[in-house]
């Protein structure tokens, strides 16, 4: 059936039955899910075959350069751009320049750290399909879902709903787009 | 397991060893539920003003009005209303500005430090205590920028092309040090926020359900379209565990740094190694000082008590205690190198404290900072609340003292006897000190009226429900 919705969505009322619940969906097959909870479940990446955040990567590259930007800034303020005698101390020496250049690297960090986050997430969406399902408000308090997109390739109305109903999922229902 | 039988059979005593049962202390008393978690928290933010809250509002916003009026008369008249005089150009501003950063440490340790330890005690502390270090960090900086005279040139602190085409001196502590703060007070806001994030998308619900579609905007503006999705939580939490792995070194540097601000100078009781790791712990000890002035009136008042509970008071009185014997053993090894290095000026110094012109003020710090955590010892007193905010009052005042000694007392006595002198800091300083609590409290304030106090994910996620094999597995 090729109606309009965005997915199928069911309501887990436990972490545990979300849990097992996942790795079913998993094993079944599926690709283009996800699950809703109010808190990051501990080991539910991998019940959904989630493989490691790439964050860290982004982290680096942001330390990296935050790094590099306080020794070049120190280095060329200070031995190229106006040099200038203070104490009789050297124009530049990584010394001096390390305590900036590693809050720097921190300062670098943080940033690549958290708009990595968001632009992996996709985040800022203020409207997602999700978010107009009546029960979303559960969602964030106590309630736990998964959500099967319609976009998958194995999904299929009738076989979708009976796997997530036989995973232990209540309340199923279509998600508008 | 062969192996475990064969070592048992040639040591039988092992037979009779049983491993211990430890229980574990619950983090959520009375086994409540995650939407008792929910409602407690957001009902602080949902329900009508209560009338403790305007007084004590209106009370501190009185009170921060002494700030604004001692900056406006500084900027309007100039440094000098303030009562330095050569040698001592550093007092009160220097004093106030490490007093309050060394405040804010607490709430980054508890953030991040102790997130990376795994000490799972610290989620329904680390959303307050995170607020406390950037309002601490303002109030921080408040003294640095007014000092430095016309306040309208602060930005010379940072490398920006200026007519005179001139750069700043990196070779200079005090230049390191306006990159540790600024880099301190930015992590720590980012940080604050990306644990914000999950808990104002539940405001953005529950005002949206609740018909407050303006507060909805509002929450949801901020919340990013946060809607839960374990494929965000992945990499949400990859980055929060990230943010605490660089906040952690982030705030032993800074200290460090804010001590280099000293130790890198040649003068006697500045002079010293021991200062970046004494710094490190007694920022922390005032800091949690702090958080216990703050977090000791909030449980009573919100009645908090199944989340904060006395297991982290207990927790927070011995990390106060370890700070403080920390600090006192640095005092007496501040002491015992001025002796053994057998340097006159450095011992000059130190006997100067103790029994110099600003002895009082030494033995405040003393009694305060190396006797009052001692109490912490024991069982009962950590069991009572009153007597462990009495006391946090007292380490917030000691280290206040600490600072004060620190550099009052090696400037005033400095190596030219002809400029010896006694420093007093004028009406303008006091009140310009004073109006930062009233600053600080104003902040502190609008933040337990307008955002979750606690971090509700976190919470949920260490209560025992949320463990997904306990009890209801299957394998």
């Amino acid at each position: 059936m090729s109606a309009p919705s965005y997915g199928l969505i069911a309501t887990f009322n436990t972490a545990p039955e979300l849990y097992h619940a996942a790795e079913q969906v998993r094993d079944a097959g599926y690709r283009n899910w996800d699950c809703i909870t109010p808190f990051p479940v501990h080991g539910l990446d991998k019940a959904m075959g989630l493989k490691r955040s790439i964050v860290p990567r982004i982290s680096l590259a942001g330390g990296i350069t935050g790094f590099c930007t306080g020794m070049t800034m120190i280095w060329w303020t200070g031995a190229v751009d106006y040099k200038l005698i203070v104490g009789g101390k050297p124009y530049f020496s990584p010394m001096f320049a390390f305590p900036v250049s590693y809050e720097l690297t921190i300062l670098f960090t943080a940033f690549a750290t958290i708009i990595g986050m968001f632009v992996l997430n996709g985040l800022p969406m203020h409207y997602h399909p999700v978010l107009k399902y009546d029960q979303i408000r559960k969602g964030m308090d106590d309630t736990f879902f998964i959500v099967i997109e319609a976009r998958d390739p194995r999904f299929n109305l009738a076989n979708t709903k009976a796997l997530l109903e036989k995973a232990g999922g209540k309340a199923i229902a279509e998600l508008e787009p | 397991m062969a192996h475990a039988e064969h070592a048992a059979a040639a040591n039988p005593i092992l037979q009779e060893v049983k491993p211990a049962s430890l229980p574990r202390a619950v983090l959520v008393e009375n086994n409540r539920s995650f939407s008792w978690i929910t409602e407690k928290i957001c009902n602080i933010i949902e329900g009508k003003t209560p009338t403790w809250w305007w007084v004590c509002f209106i009370l501190a916003c009185f009170v921060a009005s002494f700030t604004v009026a001692g900056i406006v008369y500084l900027v309007a008249t100039g440094v000098g209303v303030w009562g330095h005089a050569n040698p001592v150009n550093w007092a009160w501003d220097i004093v106030n500005f490490v007093f309050w950063i060394g405040i804010g440490h607490a709430g980054t340790l508890i953030s991040a430090i102790l997130c990376l330890l795994r000490q799972k005690w610290r989620t329904s502390i680390n959303r307050a205590a995170e607020a406390m270090t950037i309002f601490a960090v303002v109030c921080a900086a408040i003294f640095p920028v007014f000092h430095v005279g016309r306040v309208w040139y602060a930005w010379y602190l940072f490398p920006i092309p200026n007519s005179n085409v001139i750069w700043q001196n990196f070779r200079s502590p005090l230049e390191w040090d306006v990159f540790a703060v600024s880099t301190y007070g930015t992590v720590s806001v980012l940080f604050w926020y990306v644990g914000l994030i999950p808990d104002l998308a539940v405001l953005r619900d529950r005002f949206f359900a609740a018909g407050n579609k303006f507060r909805s905007f509002l929450y949801g503006l901020f919340a990013m379209g946060w809607r839960g999705s374990n494929r965000h939580w992945s990499n949400y939490e990859m980055a929060y565990l990230i943010l605490a792995g660089i906040s952690t070194p982030l705030v032993l540097s800074v200290h460090t740094i804010v001590s280099f601000d000293f130790a890198v100078s040649l003068l006697p009781g500045w002079h010293t190694t021991i200062f970046p790791p004494y710094f490190v712990a007694g920022a922390i000890f005032s800091g949690f000082g702090m958080v216990l002035t703050l977090m000791l009136p909030l449980r009573a008042v919100y009645g908090l008590q199944d989340l904060i509970t006395q297991y982290h008071i207990d927790c927070m009185c011995k990390i106060t205690l370890a700070t403080g014997t920390i600090v006192g053993y640095a005092y007496g090894m501040e002491f015992f190198i001025a002796w053994y290095g057998a340097n006159p000026y450095e011992g000059f110094a130190f006997v100067n404290r103790a029994f110099g012109h600003y002895a009082w003020a030494y033995w405040i710090m003393i009694s305060c900072n190396v006797i009052t955590p001692q109490f912490f010892w024991f069982k009962k007193i950590r069991e009572n609340t009153a007597l462990v905010w009495i006391l946090s009052i007292f380490v917030n005042v000691g280290m206040w003292f600490e600072r004060f000694v620190i550099i009052v007392t090696s400037l005033a006595r400095d190596f030219l006897p002809s400029s010896w002198g006694y420093y007093s800091p004028s009406i303008v300083e006091i009140f310009t000190f004073f109006g930062t609590f009233g600053v600080f409290s104003v902040l502190f304030l609008l933040f337990i009226r307008f955002l979750p106090v606690m971090p509700m994910a976190e919470l949920k996620a260490v209560t025992p429900q949320a463990d997904v094999h306990g009890g209801h597995d299957h394998h």
